[in-house]
């Protein structure tokens, strides 16, 4: 088990530094750092200095370990356009990607169970039909698509709803700002939540029903009924149950996909947190942002792999005995 | 032919074979899957639809929208022709500079399967070439293409679209922005979707590759490159015709997505996604019909994409027959 668990880390740790070699070359390859950072009229021998003074003249090799080096110490440089350091840039937008992220995988996961269990226990019934209906439209509409519709249905024909920004936040502890505390915070999570939870609760919704049908017609449960157990008890008590570990893997590795698709939804709805600020660097060539961002995802996604992995390793003893071999 | 050994039942239920595969298509088999679902001929019908008006934009569209001087913005913001202050003219209404709406949509959806349909083909080819490589090569340059595909198959796609097209801009910054962004689209969404072509080539590379004409060929003493177009290609090629379909869809939506993001095609070449990024600006003027013609006609023609290949995929999988 520790002889996996160490190879599962040295590999994560291969794939990080591959992610910080690409966001290296980005950094320092796509366009010159320096001619973003001096005016057209700073002299020459000024520009040499600054060349000088970032390492810009040192052995590629060098800049790369400088670069990772800076990258543990959570330093990425300053970022073009806003003239700030790109860490403070991104933890001021970060709770507010990660309360939408939060909200949405919730949402996904709570109403996806629901009508993934409800469309596999009343298959023939007229609204798992459509539920399933749903589900096909929801893995078919591009999420922007999906946003601008219930921006128009809910904030501009109904009413209801702000269409843009976080609505009221209140300020919690030295920089996480919530909009969890106030009405206008909650009214303003509603649209962006759903648009962007949709499309993983679509795929937990079909994931769900798969996966219970295929229990449904295992022997436990003919036994479970044979027994003379309660219907609920059956449905909820063992298929349900055992139906579980594979979805809240699946919503565990889509947790990083949610983050990832963030972008669109917080330009949809013009939430102010990391995504936006990212794509804002892509659109101004701002490489420092950009470089730090696929780091940051880079991150998570390895991260959330590898806790899925260990953890099947804890949970299941099939994998276990693999893994001694 | 020799009854087929375990591994060659294999190969051919993952979809193997590439010419029986054509010959399938023809044969009444999958024609009678076909007539036999109406969603089925109905989706296909709006796939050529679409790509029949795409392909004669300029002889169907009553207008050319990106004349200016037959545009005029007078003509700006005209509802469609069943609403108050419709114009017989502009059937579903104009956009914010007088442009026919009906044009547009066809121009745009032009460059939407156009830039679509060059990056599938884009991560086919790329995907194929490593995938074959990887697959008959094998050893350290498989490990190593394999690992990146893994990787890479980690992020979403449309992530990796949109870091490939925030460097691209960077490379080609010299460039006007009407000559860059159709390349560096199709560039990115090449780049980001080549792992499933690889993935499903490398497999049936693996199978045929121990077979005896394989054996035969090397024997004759053929160069591996030869022997990897001429004689396995076109035996691993047939599924990749299903991933095109489906990723047919996914590359409009990608498209769509980058260009909705404001880093894809420009106003004054506009895709669908373009155009629906302009009419939402319009949303709470209540211009509905500048977002809601393009969302529409983006949002059938992958539905029906989608169902085309989901078809095709039970269709050509003998197990499900």
């Amino acid at each position: 088990m520790l002889a996996f668990v160490i190879r599962r880390i040295m590999q994560s740790a291969a794939v990080m530094l591959a992610v910080a070699l690409i966001a290296f070359l980005m950094f320092r390859f796509v366009g010159d750092p320096v001619n973003q950072m001096v005016g057209v009229d700073t002299p020459q021998d000024e520009v040499a200095r600054l060349r000088e003074s970032l390492g810009l003249n040192d052995p590629t090799i060098v800049q790369f370990g400088r670069f990772i080096w800076n990258a543990l110490h959570f330093n990425f440089g300053v970022s073009y356009q806003f003239r700030q350091p790109v860490t403070q840039l991104l933890a001021e937008r970060a709770p507010a990607t990660l309360e939408l992220a939060f909200t949405a995988a919730a949402f996904a996961l709570f109403v996806g169970l629901i009508m993934g269990v409800y469309c596999a226990l009343r298959r023939d019934s007229w609204l798992a039909q459509i539920f399933q209906a749903i589900s096909l439209i929801g893995v078919s509409l591009p999420t922007f698509l999906i946003g601008i519709l219930l921006i128009y249905l809910f904030a501009v024909v109904l009413g209801w709803l702000p269409s843009n920004g976080r609505g009221q936040v209140v300020k919690f502890g030295d920089w996480w700002t919530t909009g969890f505390l106030t009405t206008s915070g909650l009214r303003a999570l509603i649209l962006p939540a759903i648009t962007l939870g949709l499309f993983q609760m679509t795929l937990i919704m079909r994931l769900v029903r798969a996966e219970m049908l295929e229990v449904m017609r295992t022997d436990y449960i003919k036994f479970a009924k044979a027994r003379g157990l309660r219907t609920r008890s059956i449905h909820f008590g063992h298929a349900l149950k055992n139906t579980l570990i594979p979805v809240i893997t699946i919503a565990g590795l889509q947790l990083g996909s949610i983050i990832a698709f963030a972008i669109i939804t917080e330009t949809v709805f013009n939430w102010p947190g990391m995504g936006l600020l990212f794509l804002k660097a892509v659109q101004n060539v701002d490489i420092p942002i950009m470089a730090a961002y696929l780091m940051l995802i880079g991150f998570l996604f390895v991260l959330i792999n590898l806790l899925v992995d260990l953890t099947y390793g804890l949970v299941d003893p099939r994998l276990r005995i693999a893994m001694r071999s | 032919m020799p009854t087929p050994t375990p591994e060659e039942v294999k190969g051919l239920v993952g979809g193997g074979a590439g010419s029986p595969v054509i010959r399938k298509i023809l044969d009444s088999d999958i024609l009678h899957s076909f007539r036999s679902s109406k969603l089925t001929m109905v989706a296909a019908t709006i796939v050529f639809l679409c790509f029949f008006g795409a392909l004669f934009a300029p002889l169907i569209a009553p207008f050319d929208p990106f004349d200016p001087a037959k545009v005029f913005l007078s003509d700006a913001s005209i509802p469609p022709v069943w609403q108050q202050g419709g114009d017989p003219r502009f059937v579903i209404g104009t956009d914010d500079q007088g442009r026919d709406m009906f044009s547009a949509i066809l121009y745009g959806l032009r460059v939407s399967l156009a830039v679509g349909g060059l990056g599938v083909l884009l991560a086919a080819v790329i995907g194929i070439t490593l995938g074959l490589v990887a697959g008959y090569m094998g050893g350290r340059i498989d490990a190593i293409i394999m690992r990146i595909a893994d990787v890479q198959l980690t992020f979403p796609a449309i992530l990796i679209a949109l870091l490939i097209d925030g460097v691209a801009q960077g490379l080609f910054r010299g460039l006007p922005r009407e000559q860059s962004a159709i390349p560096v689209l199709v560039i990115s969404i090449g780049l980001s979707f080549w792992v499933q072509y690889a993935r499903t080539i490398r497999g049936s590379t693996l199978v045929e590759k121990n077979k005896d004409y394989v054996h035969a060929a090397r024997l004759v003493g053929l160069p591996a490159p030869i022997i990897m177009l001429r004689h396995v290609l076109p035996n691993v090629i047939g599924p990749v015709l299903v991933i095109l379909t489906i990723n047919l869809g996914l590359a409009v939506i990608t498209e769509a997505t980058l260009s909705f993001l404001g880093v894809g095609l420009p106003p004054t070449q506009p895709s669908l996604g373009t155009l629906i990024s302009i009419g939402n600006r319009y949303l709470f003027s209540g211009d509905w019909w500048i977002v809601a013609f393009p969302g529409a006609t983006l949002a059938i023609l992958v539905l029906a994409v989608n169902l085309l290949g989901d078809w095709l995929r039970d269709a050509l999988n003998p197990r499900l027959r």
